[in-house]
């Protein structure tokens, strides 16, 4: 028997004293003390989607440096140890720090408002992961600056990277922020996930959830499977390098050859971790900009999916150099031209998608469209690079470097960009500035073709990877030249984007909840969103709920408290409604702990005996975070009783 | 100067190959790009356009879009055949690539080191085997086999003129096959990140006729020619009682350590320092006296010597032939 009082139930719409509540009971409250216990899911994305793009400028920053630097031959700008921790520290960062950890950030964001509820599954979890990742970025950026920063590559192969050729704690500051970062990227893949398959608003069966979810389903689930393996890996490093195992060094048994296999096992999944939320955005945006649905919902899904399942059977294709037996050279080239089926399949869906559309040219469908352009010439060297016979050619060379931008920025990079112009006036209240927009896009398009269409030509022409100079001789002068012009104009592009989102946060204009005319719940709230999302919870009839609402039955789910954080779960496949649940308030243990975890991650690179005594305060932590309250624990028993679905016809 | 680094200048059977599969499946590659391009600026000049308050085609997926379906799988079809054309061929040329023949075929071992090559021409006669570094000299027309190996860390050996790559690898042999068609000097150079020094990791690959090449091994198989004046034996003493010994070898002399190259005819080369350098006496001193200044981090320490003895050592050395 549910008794809580109901004028505590949620339900009644804006301007009742139910909503006031709710909006007291799921802000996190104001004030540092605040900020650092806080877990709301948007205040949790939001930081990561912020600390990831500061990281983002950080390594284009380093970017800008080694573009000079080979701007001409035999520059001396930077030396060779300089520029090696610049490269290692700019993939690194772009990677570990800013690729992954964004598309996280934009799901925490947007999922729970898309599958209509009120927070994630595991909300502290993820709040947690959020200062663990900042902590390890810090301290990589840290090292750097006091020039101990790895100088490995962000491969960091050993025998290289090995106790015997890498002295004092470079590789180890690497390997680490490989655990920081393997932390939170899982924690946050876990809560994702649960929210994915046990939150959506009731009707949301799996066949409704939007594309968006979907991708983001795949890259969690993906994150699951394939981070252990490099976490594994980084760990096995750290002790060859701390306390004299021998997993990798020949000269005792151990096999560099078994550190590529874990790694790449991981590294290949990785560029789709990366890629897939990108994917993910490009539905949601031509779906709403071409005014109709994505042409091809089950193709576009089972795509995903199977991209996801392929991914994890190409990373011998960036071992082809190493020795592989014939046959299984075959394999792996013939997994790395299959997986070029289902990105195939969604382009064609998503140009069926803008051919039978009426389009609405905003810079984010912009972003899109130069997506294809960029992805389609990225996809297409790929095939270059999955064939062993040509790889062996082009494999560490520019024109991997080129192949690489091309997809891991026009793949990923474009549009997220879209996805910000798209999703900021969710966050602000307002729209960005059209004209700076299309400043933006067209600059950074332009800018990143002059800068990497020439490292295709460079790297037939025989310049490896990771050079810090070159003879003049060599002929590679004019192509680096102009490349350095095209990153120059990527800055300013990137620039241009900061003053559009400062000054449209400030003066943008007003968007009203629905701007773009979209589909998807988190268009049915205002904008900027509330930090309770939903008024009440919606109950969803077909896949554009917002196109075409339920119409007989209830539109919404009430009786949801309003007094403490109650959300709705529903069953994995059918979005039945299942049970109510008590998702936590914020907690400064969560800080409190990551502390101590990054307190121990950090001293065990020192000592082994870190691991030892510095668990007893991560211990400590993690035992206030988990006290036990009786009386919150019997409220929360008492109104966990399962949920009454209130016909609702007036909303 | 122009391109001697090239993957598509080809100058034997193994890149010759890749480049043939290179021209394929780049025009594939640019048939599938324009076809999409077309695809898409069509798509976007002929729709009507629309805005947010367009009311959605919600419709549009209870209507069966034939015509849409059709089109998508026909792309999809396509790509399917075409993949598949790219994976044989691509699997009909690495058979071949595995498949040069390797009769009377020359045996070079070759380890990587930070940053040089250390070269060494095997035989079945013991008396016969020699060492180089940093310049493989090979017949035209005749296969060379590489044993590949790694001394310290990961490299990888690239001559795009001649053959793909392929990584040295501490613990692990690799062989690979090459074959030069015609007479030249290819560049190559490290292509595995290597450390410090991986952008001055070069090397030459020599491609001379058979009767030349008979006359070159014969030559590298002597023992370091005897100085030839008062100055130069001068400069052998300081190399055998100074520290060069301690790292280089000179064959003839009691110098056989193996942690650099081998000098027994450093003045037959024509280059220093893995590439970084032209063989000339000013490069080989100003080499010698600091060769931080031009690969900094590299494994051979500064040295502090008198300008005579400098000149002596120097010209030893340039006596090496």
């Amino acid at each position: 028997v549910n008794t809580h009082p109901p004028e505590k139930l949620d339900g009644p719409g804006e301007g009742s004293p139910q909503v006031a509540q709710l909006a007291r009971t799921w802000d996190d409250g104001h004030g540092l003390l605040a900020l650092l216990g806080a877990n709301n899911h948007k205040g949790t994305g939001l930081r990561f989607i912020v600390t990831a793009f500061g990281f983002f400028i950080a390594a284009g920053i380093l970017a800008g440096m080694m573009r000079m630097q080979l701007a001409q031959p035999d520059n001396t700008l930077l030396g060779p140890d300089l520029y090696n921790q610049v490269f290692t520290l700019h993939g690194t960062a772009m990677m570990f720090l800013f690729a992954v950890p964004v598309m996280q950030g934009m799901g925490l964001y947007l999922v729970p408002m898309m599958i209509g509820t009120r927070t994630t599954a595991f909300p502290r979890m993820s709040a947690y992961g959020y200062w663990v990742y900042l902590f390890g970025g810090l301290m990589i950026f840290v090292a750097f600056l006091l020039d101990i920063g790895p100088e490995n590559g962000w491969f960091s192969y050993p025998p290289l990277a090995g106790p015997e050729y890498s002295a004092g704690k470079r590789a180890d500051f690497w390997a680490q922020m490989i655990t920081f970062t393997e932390v939170a990227g899982l924690l946050v893949a876990v809560d994702l996930t649960t929210t994915i398959l046990k939150l959506r608003a009731p009707g949301m069966t799996l066949a409704r959830m939007p594309l968006f979810v979907w991708a983001i389903l795949v890259d969690s689930l993906m994150i699951i499977f394939g981070m252990p393996a490099v976490v594994l890996a980084s760990t096995m490093l750290i002790m060859d390098r701390l306390v004299g195992t021998h997993f990798f060094n020949p000269a005792d048994g151990g096999s560099p050859l078994l550190w590529q296999h874990l790694f790449w096992f991981f590294g290949h999944p990785e560029v789709y971790f990366i890629f897939i939320p990108g994917l993910g955005f490009i539905s949601m945006i031509i779906s709403t900009f071409s005014r109709r649905p994505a042409y091809g919902y089950p193709a576009l899904v089972l795509s995903l999916v199977s991209t996801g399942f392929l991914s994890f059977g190409l990373w011998v294709h960036h071992m082809f150099a190493t020795s592989v037996p014939e046959l299984g050279k075959v394999f792996f080239t013939a997994m790395s031209m299959m997986i070029a089926i289902p990105t195939a399949t969604q382009i064609f869906c998503w140009i069926a998608t803008l051919w039978m559309g009426r389009l609405n040219l905003k810079t984010p469908l912009l972003y899109i469209l130069g997506f294809f352009f960029i992805l389609v010439i990225g996809g297409l060297t790929g095939l270059i690079l999955g064939s062993t016979a040509l790889d062996v050619q082009v494999h560490d060379t520019y024109f991997v470097v080129a192949h690489l931008h091309y997809v891991l920025i026009g793949g990923a990079v474009f549009p997220l960009f879209g996805a910000w112009y798209y999703w900021f006036p969710k966050v602000t209240g307002r729209l960005m500035d059209e004209r700076l927009g299309k400043l933006n896009f067209w600059l950074f398009f332009i800018g990143f073709n002059v800068a990497f269409w020439p490292m295709h030509h460079l790297g037939i022409a025989g310049m490896p990877r990771r050079v810090y100079t070159y003879p003049s001789e060599m002929g590679w002068g004019p192509l680096n030249l102009l490349a350095t012009v095209g990153a120059v104009m990527i800055v300013v592009s990137v620039l241009v984007f900061i003053f559009n989102v400062w000054r449209s946060a400030r003066a943008g204009e007003p968007a009203g909840a629905n701007p773009w005319g979209a589909a998807s719940l988190e268009w049915a709230i205002a904008s900027p969103a509330p930090s309770y999302n939903f008024t009440a919870i919606p109950v969803v009839g077909s896949r554009e709920p917002l196109w075409e609402p339920v119409e007989t039955g209830p539109r919404r789910v009430s009786g949801l408290a309003t007094d403490m954080r109650e959300i709705l779960s529903t069953t994995v496949v059918d979005a039945q409604p299942d049970h109510r649940h008590v998702s936590p308030d914020p907690s400064i243990w969560i800080f409190i702990s990551a502390v101590a975890t990054t307190v121990l991650f950090i001293a065990s690179i020192f000592s082994p005996w870190a691991v030892v005594w510095l668990s007893i305060p991560v211990a400590v932590a993690l035992v206030g975070w988990f006290w036990p309250k009786g009386d919150e624990t019997e409220e929360h028993l008492a109104i966990e009783t399962r949920p009454v679905i209130v016909e609702d016809r007036h909303a | 100067m122009a391109p001697f680094q090239h993957m598509l200048q080809v100058a034997g059977p193994q890149a010759e190959r890749i480049a043939q599969l290179w021209w394929f499946v780049v025009a594939l590659c640019a048939l599938v790009f324009v076809a999409i391009m077309v695809a898409l600026v069509i798509a976007l000049v002929r729709r009507p356009r629309g805005d947010a308050t367009t009311p959605p085609d919600a419709d549009a997926m209870r209507r069966p879009e034939r015509g849409a379906r059709l089109a998508v799988t026909w792309g999809v079809a396509l790509s399917i055949v075409g993949l598949f054309a790219l994976t044989l061929s691509s699997v009909v040329t690495d058979r071949a690539l595995a498949q040069l023949p390797l009769h009377e075929a020359v045996n070079i071992d070759v380890t990587g080191n930070q940053w040089w090559w250390d070269v060494r021409y095997d035989d079945p006669e013991p008396s016969k085997i020699f060492s180089t570094a940093n310049e493989i000299v090979i017949p035209v027309g005749r296969p060379v086999l590489l044993r590949l190996r790694g001394g310290d860390v990961i490299h990888s050996f690239w001559v795009p003129n001649l053959a793909g790559k392929k990584d040295l690898i501490p613990g692990h042999e690799t062989t690979l096959a090459i074959r030069a068609d015609k007479p030249g000097t290819y560049r190559g150079q490290c292509a595995e990140f290597c450390g410090l020094q991986h952008a001055f990791m070069a090397f030459e690959v020599k491609a001379v006729a058979a009767d030349e090449f008979a006359r070159w091994q014969e030559a590298q198989r002597k023992p370091a020619a005897e100085p030839g004046d008062d100055r130069q034996k001068r400069g052998r003493e300081l190399f055998l009682s100074g520290t060069c010994q301690m790292c280089h070898a000179i064959q003839g002399t009691t110098a056989s350590a193996r942690r650099a190259p081998d000098l027994t005819h450093v003045a037959s080369r024509r280059t220093l320092a893995a590439g970084r350098l032209a063989n000339t006496p000013p490069n080989m001193a100003a080499w010698i006296l600091d060769p931080h200044k031009f690969k900094p981090g590299v494994n051979m320490p500064a040295h502090i010597i008198g300008q005579q003895d400098l000149d002596a050592l120097v010209a030893y050395l340039g006596a090496l032939k």
